[in-house]
């Protein structure tokens, strides 16, 4: 056990590294920071001197160590906007998004997790088809065109609830559920899919056969299993959407990690860009490890066949 | 799951043959996605014959926000209203049909080509190779895919082209996982051991025996890619770095219809999404069918 955990760290370990030195040098790759930084009237010794600041002129391999010693301490180097460091308003930020993603899972579960167990349980009925028709039209209709359609009614015309920004549970109903849409289509399916696979099961023809009423079967015996790899993917869906939130956030004007993702990069804010994009990375590495830890504990095949 | 056996040591047909049985297939294809799909192929490809109006200039006579022709103000020649500069909305919608015709199939056909070489590299050669691509799989799948197509766009600058190369950057990385792991049990197969026997070259066993037997795999993974393709093109130009103004790109028309919507100019924001739903439900339904036509073992994906 503990030589598989060890294993899943290091290539997490890994994976980090190769995404970081990715990141930093498509951000280097593609143009000066600094010409686009000055004004353009800037001499070249000013120039110069704002590398030199902030140490653009050294070589890529030392800023990348340096960049990377920063990154362990917590340290994403500092904005060239807002002359903060990165960190600190990525935590400001993160607050929001969080806010914003659990709102949308909650959606998500709430919406998916139902509709694919009556899915499965009637399956081939007529509530089966509808499920199967939501799942369709979650998967096509665009979250960031159902979040306008959505101001656009509740907005606009009912004007029950307000267009942008953030306060109290009503800014957070249109983005969440724009959001969370896509995500519930998901959830359906994976639900669907679960729950007729433990019903087939032999465990289930047991249940069945002792005479156990269906509300028991499928409340007590299917629906338990059914459900550790829906709650999986609700949790790993959790974290990407609290980072990939971009577009809703920008839409309505929420103040998470997206908008300002979104803002770093209308104001070539290079650090503030790369350093919001490699902590979506992070977080996603990370909970990957947990789930295939986790995955590993309850289930011995996991870690004896790799 | 079911695994049904699907017998892919059939002798290769020959193209001729195979044209017709794609045709024959296709009779049985889902009947409103082939129609709403070849609907939009002959609007992309008959554009500058069936548009009214020049998409990226404003219409002579007509006024700006004029309203779709049913409703008060509206005009039959602009049928569906005109934008911010008076430009004629159906226009729009039917050269950008073009735009995301070309970005969904070109991006798609980027990321299927890398992806699939990379797998089938991967899962054949094995090794360090193995180890190197697959290490690059992860850490790119570790980025959310439009966190990550919005940094490159940023980065590399907007144009439909870019954005072709962007996107299948992005998301040739699904392929190479999948491929691999069907080309690490085809290389265990009879007939793969037995070409090496024979002394058939690395590159001929890869293009005679191994990508043939992965283009099914290949062509559902695809089928499944067009629809996120071109939802990921409409959401670049949405947020300004994707397809450049004027062009007309349906995820363009939306965010310039964005400041109209607090003045309820629906149909501003109506149509282009409608657009896109469409088009991404047609890939989807067709998608899902040929899914289970070719391989039944995707069923769950």
């Amino acid at each position: 056990m503990l030589q598989f955990i060890l294993r899943r760290v290091a290539y997490s370990i890994v994976t980090l590294f190769i995404l970081s030195a990715t990141i930093f040098l498509i951000v280097r790759l593609t143009g000066d920071p600094v010409a686009l930084m000055a004004e353009a009237s800037a001499r070249p010794e000013d120039l110069e001197r704002i590398r030199h600041q902030w140490g653009l002129d050294r070589s890529w391999p030392v800023q990348y160590v340096t960049f990377m010693q920063n990154a362990f301490k917590g340290e994403l180097g500092k904005s060239f906007n807002y002359r903060l460091p990165v960190s600190e308003l990525y935590f400001q930020r993160l607050p929001n998004s969080l806010t914003l993603g659990f709102a949308a899972t909650l959606i998500s579960v709430l919406i998916g997790v139902p509709a694919g167990i009556i899915s499965a349980v009637k399956v081939n009925s007529a509530w089966d088809n509808v499920a199967k028709g939501v799942a369709l039209l979650g998967l096509s209709i665009p979250g960031f065109w159902l979040g306008l359609v959505l101001i656009l009614v509740f907005s606009v015309w009912l004007r029950w609830l307000p267009t942008s920004g953030s306060g109290d549970w009503r800014h957070v109903v249109m983005p969440a559920l724009a959001l969370g849409w896509y995500f519930a289509a998901s959830m359906l399916r994976l639900t669907r899919s679960s729950m007729l696979e433990v019903l087939g099961s032999e465990y289930i023809k047991l249940a069945r056969l002792k005479g156990l009423p269906d509300v028991v079967v499928i409340a007590m015996h299917a629906f338990k299993n059914a459900l550790i790899p829906v709650f999986t993917l609700a949790g790993v869906n959790l974290v990407v959407m609290v980072n990939a939130a971009v577009i809703i956030e920008v839409i309505f004007a929420w103040p998470g990690i997206g908008r300002l993702l979104y803002e770093g990069i209308f104001q070539r804010d290079f650090p503030l860009v790369q350093g919001v994009v490699i902590m979506a990375g992070f977080m996603i590495v990370a909970i990957n490890l947990v789930v295939d830890v986790l995955y590993a504990v309850i289930d011995p095949r996991i870690r004896l066949t790799r | 799951m079911a695994t049904i056996a699907t017998d892919r040591t059939l002798p290769r047909r020959r193209a001729a043959g195979r044209t017709r049985a794609v045709l024959e297939a296709l009779r049985e294809a889902p009947l409103a996605a082939v129609i709403i799909l070849g609907a939009l192929v002959l609007v992309a490809i008959l554009a500058d014959v069936i548009a009214p109006h020049d998409p990226t200039v404003p219409v002579k006579g007509a006024n700006v926000f004029d309203p779709p022709f049913w409703m008060e103000g509206g005009s039959v020649t602009t049928p569906l209203g005109t934008d911010f500069q008076g430009r004629d909305i159906l226009s729009r919608l039917i050269h950008g049909a073009r735009v995301s015709l070309i970005v969904g199939l070109m991006g798609t056909l980027v990321a299927g080509s890398i992806g699939t070489a990379m797998g089938i590299v991967a899962g054949y050669v094995g090794g360090w190779a193995d180890q190197i691509i697959m290490r690059v799989t992860d850490a790119w799948l570790a980025l959310p895919a439009i966190v990550f197509a919005i940094f490159l766009a940023a980065m590399i600058g907007p144009s439909m082209w870019n954005i072709v190369v962007i996107l299948g950057a992005v998301y040739w990385t699904r392929y190479a996982r999948v491929i691999r792991g069907e080309v690490l049990t085809l290389r265990e197969r009879e007939f793969v051991k037995l070409a090496e026997i024979a002394g058939a070259s690395k590159l001929r066993v890869i293009r005679r025996h191994i990508l043939p037997n992965v283009m099914n795999t290949a062509t559902v993974l695809a089928s499944l890619t067009v629809g996120v393709v071109i939802i990921a093109e409409a959401s670049l130009s949405f947020l300004g770095v994707g397809v450049p103004p004027p062009q007309p790109a349906w995820g363009l028309m939306l965010s310039e219809a964005r400041p109209t919507l607090m003045a309820g100019q629906w149909w501003l924001t109506v149509f282009p999404g409608f657009c896109i739903l469409l088009i991404v439900l047609a890939t989807q339904l067709f998608g899902d069918w040929l899914r289970v036509k070719l391989d039944p073992q995707l069923r769950n994906l």
